[in-house]
């Protein structure tokens, strides 16, 4: 094996692989929220509503699920404004994808964590004279927030990764700019050996801040 | 919709690699994937540490990095790898590490006193696998482990980024050729929908179909 490792290069574009990172995250940031509102707005409404809507809501649902999330990407971006006649940058594009991405999965976390918040805390809700909306606002969601707080964090890490697709649209994150770094230096190992560490540390700094958020939030039983 | 039928035959070629290589990458993972499950659950420290270590790491990365690395990679070695068999070699590395993560978690279930009460009759580890742990533990593993053949096809869609021609590749084919992009996407989406979707029925009735067992 003939092969000299020269890091030269990475370094010099480091910049390109650092501020990828910022946008990788920046992209499953701004998902989430978006996939977090759609989530939770579907899971309310579809919570006992009739069976048109529950259906529409399973087809999204399953759809999404069920089909490669590079194939949603291309539809997004390269299917949707050839028949609307209009056009959207890549990065709004990636992130409308995303965001539809991550709802399809967090409607299921939050009508799980709905279904499991225990009736009592209504009732209590309920007898301290609490409005509808006021249980909602000060009961529900609050007590769903800490049951589906470890769904939403692994959801987001997964996201995180999820993020590396933007790279076929050419929006700059981290794959991206190893991809720059590779076809205009030719550096493959040198990149790839820099750039899977950064996703790793990343995912495992994301992971242990979750868990200490989930630990500060937990339910504490007593 | 015309369009939508004249492309079906190019189509078809592209489905079949698609369902070769997702094929290939499901009976590859499920054997590492259970072997390594088995020696993480069980194994001495020498096994369990590089395991854990090899799952978490390869879980960690994007799956579209891991492809790009392999690919690219591989060739360095000196061993000239068809781009095929890079791209499915991604994929099942990538896949093993989820089969032993389910495989871990359905061995993990079945009781101690299980292993005790084979232990106590005289049986050896593999026949206390064979007989005793694994018929119990199959029905916590088969509805995760669709679930992860369901993520083994839809990633499949990734190998078309390293120029193997699967059903994604060949949608961008004839979008090429056309121009007209919405009707093949949505065309596309059917077809792996209908695969994927056939495959949670079953991991759903399966589900359903264990569901009656209680500890």
């Amino acid at each position: 094996m003939n092969y000299h490792l020269n890091y030269y290069f990475i370094w010099k574009y480091f910049g390109r692989l650092g501020w990828g990172l910022v946008v990788s995250l920046e992209l499953a940031i701004v998902s989430i929220l978006i996939g977090c509102l759609i989530g939770l707005t579907l899971a309310v409404v579809s919570h006992g509503a009739r069976r048109p809507v529950r259906i529409l809501v399973g087809a999204y649902v399953e759809f999404v699920r069920n089909v490669p999330l590079l194939l949603l990407v291309y539809l997004v971006f390269y299917g949707i404004p050839s028949v609307g006649g209009f056009a959207y940058s890549a990065t709004t594009s990636f992130v409308m994808t995303l965001s539809l991405y991550a709802g399809a999965y967090l409607v299921e976390v939050f009508r799980a964590g709905l279904a499991a918040i225990p009736k009592g805390l209504i009732d209590a809700g309920r007898a301290i004279g609490l409005t509808p909306w006021q249980r909602v606002l000060y009961v529900r969601l609050p007590s769903m927030f800490r049951i589906v707080l470890p769904s939403l964090g692994n959801a987001f890490i997964s996201l995180f990764k999820d993020t590396s697709l933007a790279t076929v649209l050419a929006v700059p994150e981290l794959t991206f700019g190893a991809n720059w770094i590779y076809t205009n230096t030719f550096r493959i190992v040198e990149v790839y050996t820099v750039v899977a560490p950064m996703y790793l540390i990343t995912g495992f700094v994301l992971l242990f801040g979750l868990r200490r958020l989930e630990h500060r939030f937990a339910i504490r039983r007593r | 919709m015309m369009l939508m039928l004249h492309s079906l035959p190019f189509l078809w070629q592209g489905l079949l690699v698609t369902l070769h290589v997702s094929a290939l990458v499901v009976v590859i993972s499920l054997v590492l994937g259970v072997v390594l499950g088995v020696g993480l659950s069980f194994g001495p420290w020498w096994v369990v540490w590089p395991v854990r270590l090899y799952s978490d790491m390869i879980r960690g990365l994007p799956l579209l990095v891991l492809i790009y690395s392999v690919y690219y990679m591989l060739p360095l070695t000196g061993w000239s790898v068809p781009s095929f068999w890079a791209a499915v070699s991604a994929l099942a590395a990538f896949q093993t590490a989820h089969v032993i993560e389910v495989t871990r978690g359905a061995v993990q279930s079945i009781p101690h006193g299980q292993h005790e009460a084979g232990k106590a009759i005289g049986l050896g580890f593999g026949q206390r696998m064979i007989y005793v742990v694994m018929p119990q533990a199959l029905r916590r593993f088969l509805p995760p482990w669709i679930n992860t053949v369901v993520s083994t096809v839809q990633g499949s869609a990734l190998v078309s980024l390293v120029g193997i021609v699967d059903l994604m590749f060949s949608i961008q084919q004839v979008i090429g050729r056309t121009f007209k992009p919405m009707p093949l996407y949505i065309l596309g989406a059917l077809i792996y929908f209908a695969i994927n979707y056939a495959l949670s029925l079953t991991s759903r009735a399966l589900e359903a179909r264990f569901a009656y067992i209680r500890e």
